[in-house]
């Protein structure tokens, strides 16, 4: 008896234990922000449209904001990224498509080529973040290319040379607790371990690294709904 | 030095041809930096796998067709060079031109096959070395040009190597600072052509360099001031050169304010505020603080520069009169400056228009030729005087009329 009791109160504490919830909500932009610029594309017939469009804040019109980046502050040595499921990149109209993408440290990024022209895929990290710069090129057709980021890094630049205008972000972390907003502002932390973290949310513009906005939140089995506001620039 | 007898107009045009081809490719690199396209083509010697020559012209879109013609007109500058090198040496280069090409050949092939990661070094040594050793076939017996035009000539063909190489680097290896090293060394580049096309030309060859048939006792302190301040353009020229491989676009987006202010604020918070507020339409690098006190630097010497080339010519016009020759060059070398203060305004007026911010690559290019001219004319002139000078019967002003006397000041040139 003493026994059965023993392990039924061992179990219940692991079960416990490894109890975790998903942390979702919403994140919108406070105040309007500037006019997107608007630049030329025709030094390349084959990228279709003559014009394309900066898209360095996408919001809806109650303000939720896109291409967020919300992550848990603090989080890591917990990458699972070499068995996660590749981050794919498409080049589109010589466009990048994402333009703003999370992965985590080892976890496959590939880019794929749906122009009927050249591109160079160029990676350019920050000045000592230890990822890898590469530059590559990519012809119609031709066979994705891979990437796999070695350290956590906020913002890692891909741009193509040959459309200068094409140029994405790719923020690494060692941990799988992070999401990037939809275009409805929304977003959801997957089974996030019960217990006390700070939720960080940046944007290339509105919350860079060094000014990201945080909150404090606890997971206590079950999910969490976190909204977050940002101030336009 | 050589006399009148020995100017070789044909040479002189072929250096001159060499030079403006030398200004062409200048140009071509600023299009490059100014369109981001530095890195189009990732791959060197070779263009997407293609032999550079062979390279369909249907595939020079975008970015590419910058960095490609770059590298197109750069084998055309260095087949002139090599060709500059062997005329200018006369059939005394023959043979250490046969000994360079076949090494170069013979490193060139070494480097394919034991190091496949130099394949780029290896093709690009291969390459030149055939060019080079063609060069040292040729079996024209001319005599060499007066010294130190071959000197010069060798020096040409070292650097456009060298240039060459650092070039395909930069695409290779990453290295923004190879960018700035390639960008500076082409300035310089430019200015030793254009000094072998003074050599070489008929005002120099015929007077040897002189204004004057007697000794000139000009004020010394004007060469000393033409030299410092082609100099100091020099200068200006690198921290251009650093400013555009910074890859980070304009670090001040305002002028002649910074920000709004005599002097931009560069704390942490404001420059992150600064990159906020920017809206990129390229794929540029975050400006950060020492880039923003870079271009206020380059403001500043700019202004050194336009006091600088101002007081040249003030001197010059003191010294010899407002009509002789040096001190139009002088006026002239003035009004590129004043141009080319006013296209440094214009480049951040515009957002830095590509076609704007390469001019002012040229022009500074220009200035810096400028500079580097008058600076050997009035070496020559104003502090070497004593010695050397010409027959009392021969005058400038008779041969090619570049240093008459100005009759409104009556101060000999």
């Amino acid at each position: 008896m003493k026994k059965t009791c023993l392990l039924a109160i061992i179990s219940l504490a692991l079960a416990s234990s490894l109890q975790a919830g998903d942390i979702s909500g919403t994140v919108t932009l406070k105040g309007t922000p500037p006019a997107e610029k608007k630049f030329e594309k025709k030094t390349d017939p084959n990228c279709g449209s003559p014009e394309g469009s900066t898209h360095h804040y996408i919001v809806g019109s109650k303000g939720e904001l896109a291409n967020a980046i919300v992550s848990l502050k603090g989080v890591t040595g917990k990458s699972t990224g070499s068995s996660a499921a590749p981050a794919m990149m498409d080049q589109k109209g010589c466009e990048y498509s994402p333009t703003i993408l999370a992965v985590q440290t080892g976890q496959k990024i590939v880019v794929k080529n749906s122009d009927q022209t050249l591109h160079n895929v160029h990676t350019v990290p920050g000045a000592g973040a230890g990822n890898k710069e590469i530059n590559q090129a990519q012809g119609p057709n031709a066979p994705d290319l891979t990437y796999v980021a070695s350290t956590p890094e906020n913002f890692l630049m891909f741009k193509c040379e040959v459309h200068p205008w094409m140029f994405a972000w790719v923020s690494v972390f060692d941990h799988p607790y992070f999401a990037v907003t939809d275009k409805d502002g929304k977003y959801t932390i997957k089974d996030v371990p019960d217990g006390k973290y700070t939720l960080q949310v940046m944007h290339r513009k509105a919350a860079p690294a060094a000014s990201a906005v945080t909150k404090e939140v606890e997971v206590k089995g079950g999910n969490i709904t976190e909204d977050i506001a940002l101030d336009a620039k | 030095m050589g006399t009148g007898s020995q100017f070789n107009s044909s040479l002189f045009r072929f250096a001159c041809l060499t030079a403006l081809a030398t200004l062409a490719l200048v140009s071509i690199g600023g299009l490059v930096t100014s369109h981001e396209a530095g890195m189009a083509v990732p791959d060197w010697p070779n263009s997407y796998g293609y032999n550079m020559f062979l390279f369909p012209i249907s595939k020079w879109v975008g970015g590419i067709f910058y960095e490609h013609s770059h590298r197109l007109v750069a084998t055309i500058v260095g087949t002139l060079v090599v060709a500059l090198t062997r005329w200018l040496g006369g059939r005394a280069s023959q043979l250490p031109l046969s000994l360079i090409g076949a090494a170069e050949l013979v490193a060139g092939f070494a480097l394919l096959s034991v190091a496949p990661k130099l394949q780029g070094a290896g093709h690009f040594l291969s390459g030149i070395g055939v060019v080079v050793l063609l060069a040292g076939a040729v079996w024209v017996r001319n005599e060499p040009a007066p010294k130190p035009l071959p000197a010069l000539g060798w020096l040409a063909f070292v650097l456009v190597q060298i240039q060459g190489l650092l070039g395909g680097l930069r695409v290779v290896l990453y290295k923004n600072e190879i960018g700035i090293f390639h960008a500076t060394l082409a300035q310089l580049f430019f200015v030793l052509l254009c000094a072998i096309c003074l050599l070489a030309g008929p005002w120099w060859q015929a007077n040897n360099g002189r204004f004057s048939t007697t000794p000139h006792h000009g004020p010394r302190w004007l060469a000393a001031l033409v030299t410092a301040v082609s100099v100091l353009i020099l200068g200006q020229l690198i921290l251009g050169a650093t400013m555009r491989h910074q890859h980070a676009g304009l670090a001040i987006p305002d002028f002649p304010l910074a920000y709004g202010k005599l002097w931009p604020v560069t704390d942490r918070a404001s420059v992150q505020l600064y990159n906020q507020h920017r809206l990129e339409t390229v794929g540029t690098n975050a400006i950060t603080g020492a880039q923003i006190l870079l271009q206020m630097v380059h403001r500043l010497v700019a202004i050194c520069s336009l006091l600088g080339v101002g007081l040249c010519a003030w001197g010059a016009s003191r010294t010899f009169g407002h009509r002789a020759p040096l001190s139009k060059l002088a006026w002239g070398w003035f009004g590129l400056i004043c141009l080319q203060a006013l296209l440094g305004a214009a480049t951040i007026w515009s957002n830095k228009a590509a076609d704007i911010a390469t001019a002012h690559v040229v022009v500074g290019a220009l200035s810096l030729a400028f500079g580097g001219i008058m600076s050997i004319v009035c070496i020559r002139n104003l502090t070497l005087a004593s010695g050397n000078v010409l027959p009392a019967s021969r005058t400038v002003a008779e041969s090619s009329g570049f240093g008459a006397p100005s009759p409104a000041t009556g101060i000999h040139s």
